[in-house]
């Protein structure tokens, strides 16, 4: 027995959410001092463990101790009691606050027991400010007027304001300048000098290399590795853990002969937003599947959501079947036959207080109607014979969209465009949140939709997926095309590579 | 589909007790369980009224009083359910209502007649809907703030255009339909109205594509965008029909009294967003019901009419209202987090 036990240890941590097991009894061990770097791919269950770890999420199995002691974490606040603090990629700061009163939020500084004592609060908040290097943010300005880089310093201040002992950093340096990343990883050292742990994320593993001690990698909700040296373990052997799957997908065979020749259906012509992506070049010819891979960040849902209008482009256009639409409108892309999968299926997509009959039927009314009135025997039926083509259950269309799998209601609104008969469908993360064995055949569904003469889009963040569904993948890194190859000629090691290699540091 | 389990004549006590449950199942399954409880809530209420007053408020007249009362806010309340199911808010209903009313009433208007009276009405909700529309819709105004605007706006208006004067009707024709034995088909003239106007809103909102729409927009506005729905110009037309709506009630509410008023219609507004609240109308959009609705303003105006029999002031009707709206959101909150 090592004479001090570990500030952290989880073992066996599981939690479920429906239709998907994120983590499947991950184990992971800090020390006092250390930089240890969680790694995996998306969906790997990253986010879900430090959920867990900031008492955000309760575990469903699993055991976590803190300083030898076996502890439970029912809320954030039970979290930063023990000295965990959690600072978010998405930034949890309220935006109409003072820097100040967000640092302090939920432990004011006060008098009297209710009255908050401003100046105090500001006076330590500048204490704070000028520890982490950046004397010049002012305590009594509101966190909407500072750039992204100041607020995650904030947001770092309030960690630091708690008697922190171990701070979870989740890709603190994705949205930061080079020296910002220079400053960061000075604020790291300083903090392990005083022997606080930092769990850090990130994708860029020369990052990893530089500061980090240890490496615990996450796959398919599982800790393949843990406590790996950081410094000395070769990229491939990282690299090889991350993607080495244990489950299989099955991917449909691709069409012998290559959808080339035709007039392409869908053309994007030098289409970019400022701040997003460069602009873009590219056309899918009917029958084909092109992937965009890509990390978070990397631009790939703005592609997607520009293309089909939802958003206006700065420069660029967007042809189907030899037609330019109208730019940054939504039911021109419709009205031409593009459909869109959006990312954020329940925010984006689906009406969920209604059956899967009228989530199909929303974009396809007026074919159901005449002067308004809808037919809905006609609608039924023409709702039940798009779901059965897709295999969609229950094979029923009257039940509520929010009883179904997260796979059968993608389906749901797959058989929208079916039914609206869209030509090019845009797809953005569309196994997301479906489980694994239902993976496979939306991915056949894909296929046949595409054989069937449909131009298809693909965006996804797991790069298995965009090699084994599409004909032809385009690689992103911050908004610009890298490489384009047939995903024939490509493997996994090498997109991995091409999207994560080089940093804002380099 | 239906399960029919009613026993044959005579052998009604013989039947075991899971039978008879079943039945009342299929009974429940049809009309949902929200319509039935506000139906028992009348029930109870008119047991109330009965029991208490049973000649004065049992008598065909008073139950004539009652519906003829519920008329117009009640067209008011199915405009407004429609707003609040897209998501929105009407708050400017009453000082519509209002504005309508004494516009269509002035000493100008009346020159032309019933239907200059009518036309003015109509004319004066819908253009007040116009402004809420396009400021909401087009000037991406929050409805909250907008509809507040059009509220002091239009009152103001009306208190411009009577200076304070309650305005007298000299068209017979209107008069007419506001007598006591005034009937149209059998039925009270304002009754008739706002018969054809819940049907034709339960219509509109349960089988057209314009209901579906709206459900849609108050459901998921982002998801309904990105299925191709024009989301701005159906928050524009929402607007409008709540306006028309107003119109429409504020011309019965001069065959009801004879004249226009700047104080016409007040608090409508509250009294339209309970009753559609009451009804299971969602305040977040994407559910809405005309048969809710219809039944919450049934409600109130029933409990006004047995209080007012039974000599209970105003002071002690609106802590019960109060009372009601609460209780009936309580128990909507658990019948949905049960099923």
């Amino acid at each position: 027995m090592a004479p001090e036990p570990p500030l952290l240890s989880m073992s066996g941590i599981t939690k479920s959410f429906p239709g998907v097991r994120a983590l499947d009894g991950v184990d992971l061990e800090v020390q006092a001092g250390e930089v240890h770097c969680l790694l995996g791919q998306n969906g790997a269950g990253k986010s879900t463990l430090i959920k867990v770890l900031a008492g955000a999420h309760q575990p469903d199995t699993g055991r976590l101790r803190w300083r030898g002691e076996e502890v439970t974490l029912r809320s954030p606040i039970a979290a930063m009691r023990l000295g965990i603090a959690t600072i978010y990629q998405e930034l949890d700061l309220v935006e109409h606050l003072s820097v100040a009163e967000n640092v302090h939020l939920g432990h004011e500084p006060t008098a009297a027991g209710f009255v908050v004592r401003g100046k105090a609060a500001r006076r330590s908040t500048a204490a704070l400010l000028r520890r982490l290097g950046h004397p010049e943010i002012d305590p009594a300005r509101l966190v909407g007027e500072l750039s992204a880089a100041q607020q995650q310093i904030v947001s770092m201040a309030r960690a630091l304001s708690h008697d922190v002992r171990l701070i979870v950093m989740d890709e603190p340096s994705a949205a930061l300048d080079p020296d910002e990343v220079d400053n960061l990883f000075r604020i790291v050292g300083d903090l392990i000098a005083e022997g606080v742990a930092v769990v850090y994320i990130s994708h860029r593993l020369e990052e990893i290399r530089r500061i980090g001690d240890r490496v615990t990698v996450l796959k398919d909700g599982r800790a393949v590795a843990v406590g790996l040296p950081a410094k000395s373990t070769p990229t491939r052997e990282v690299v090889a853990l991350m993607t080495g799957r244990n489950v299989e997908y099955v991917f449909p065979d691709r069409p012998t002969a290559p959808a080339k020749g035709e007039r392409p259906l869908l053309e994007v012509q030098g289409l970019s937003r400022q701040g997003e992506f460069d602009p873009l070049d590219l056309v899918v010819h009917p029958g084909e599947i092109v992937g965009l891979a890509g990390l978070v960040g990397s631009g790939r849902s703005e592609i997607l959501e520009t293309v089909y209008g939802a958003r206006k482009p700065t420069t660029g256009q967007v042809v189907v079947d030899g037609k330019a639409l109208k730019p940054g409108n939504v039911r021109a892309a419709v009205r031409a036959g593009i459909g869109l999968a959006p990312e954020e299926r329940k925010a984006q997509a689906l009406l969920m207080l209604e059956s899967v009959t009228r989530n199909v039927s929303v974009s396809s009314m007026s074919r159901f109607s005449r002067a308004g009135w809808i037919d809905r025997g006609a609608e039924l039926g023409a709702a039940r014979a798009a779901t059965r083509e897709l295999s969609l259950r229950p094979d029923n269309p009257s039940v509520p969209i929010r009883t179904l799998s997260g796979g059968n209601q993608q389906k749901a609104v797959l058989a929208r465009w079916l039914l609206r008969g869209c030509r090019v469908l845009l797809l953005d993360e569309p196994t997301r949140g479906v489980d694994v064995g239902a993976r496979a055949e939306l991915y056949a569904v894909v296929r046949r939709l595409a054989d069937e003469g449909l131009a298809v889009l693909l965006v996804s963040s797991e790069v298995p997926e965009v090699l084994g569904l599409a004909d032809r993948v385009l690689v992103l890194r911050e908004g610009r095309v890298v490489h384009t190859a047939p995903a024939r000629e490509l493997d996994e090691h090498r997109v991995l590579d091409l999207v994560m290699e080089g940093s804002p540091a380099s | 589909m239906t399960q029919h389990v009613s026993p044959p004549r005579g052998s009604a006590d013989k039947v075991p007790p899971a039978s008879e449950s079943f039945a009342w199942r299929g009974v429940f399954a049809r009309a949902d369980v929200r319509t039935l409880s506000l139906l028992g809530v009348l029930a109870v209420l008119i047991l109330i009224g009965g029991i208490t007053k049973p000649d004065e408020f049992l008598d065909t007249r008073n139950l004539q009083l009652v519906l003829t009362q519920a008329s117009v806010i009640g067209v008011v309340t199915v405009g407004m359910t429609f707003v609040i199911t897209s998501g929105g808010i009407d708050l400017s209903v009453g000082a519509i209502v209002a504005l309508a009313s004494v516009w269509a009433t002035t000493v100008a208007t009346q020159e032309y007649g019933f239907a200059g009276i009518l036309f003015t009405a109509v004319i004066v909700g819908v253009g007040c809907g116009l402004v809420n529309g396009l400021l909401i819709a087009y000037g991406g105004m929050v409805p909250f703030i907008a509809t507040l605007a059009m509220l002091a706006s239009a009152r103001g208006l009306a208190l411009q255009i009577t200076d304070g004067r309650t305005q007298i009707v000299s068209i017979n024709s209107v008069l007419d339909l506001g007598e006591r034995d005034a009937y149209v088909l059998g039925i009270p003239p304002l009754v008739l109205v706002f018969a054809v106007v819940t049907i034709i809103g339960w219509l509109v909102l349960n089988r057209t594509t314009f209901g579906r729409r709206t459900v849609a927009v108050g459901g998921n506005a982002e998801a309904a965008r990105l299925a191709g729905i024009d989301v701005r110009r159906q928050r524009l037309y929402l607007y409008l029909l709540s306006g028309l709506c107003c119109g429409i009630a504020a011309f019965l509410l001069i065959i009801l009294s004879g004249s226009g008023q700047n104080t016409n219609g007040n608090l409508y507004e509250l009294d339209a967003i309970a009753a559609a609240i009451i009804g299971g109308t969602l305040l977040s959009g994407g559910r809405g019901t005309i048969t809710g609705s219809v039944l919450g303003v049934l409600i109130f105006t029933t409990i006004t009419n047995i209080f007012a029999l039974n000599n209970l002031q105003s002071d002690v009707q609106q802590i019960a209202k109060g009372a009601i709206i609460v209780a009936a959101v309580l128990v909507q909150r658990r019948t949905a987090s049960t099923t």
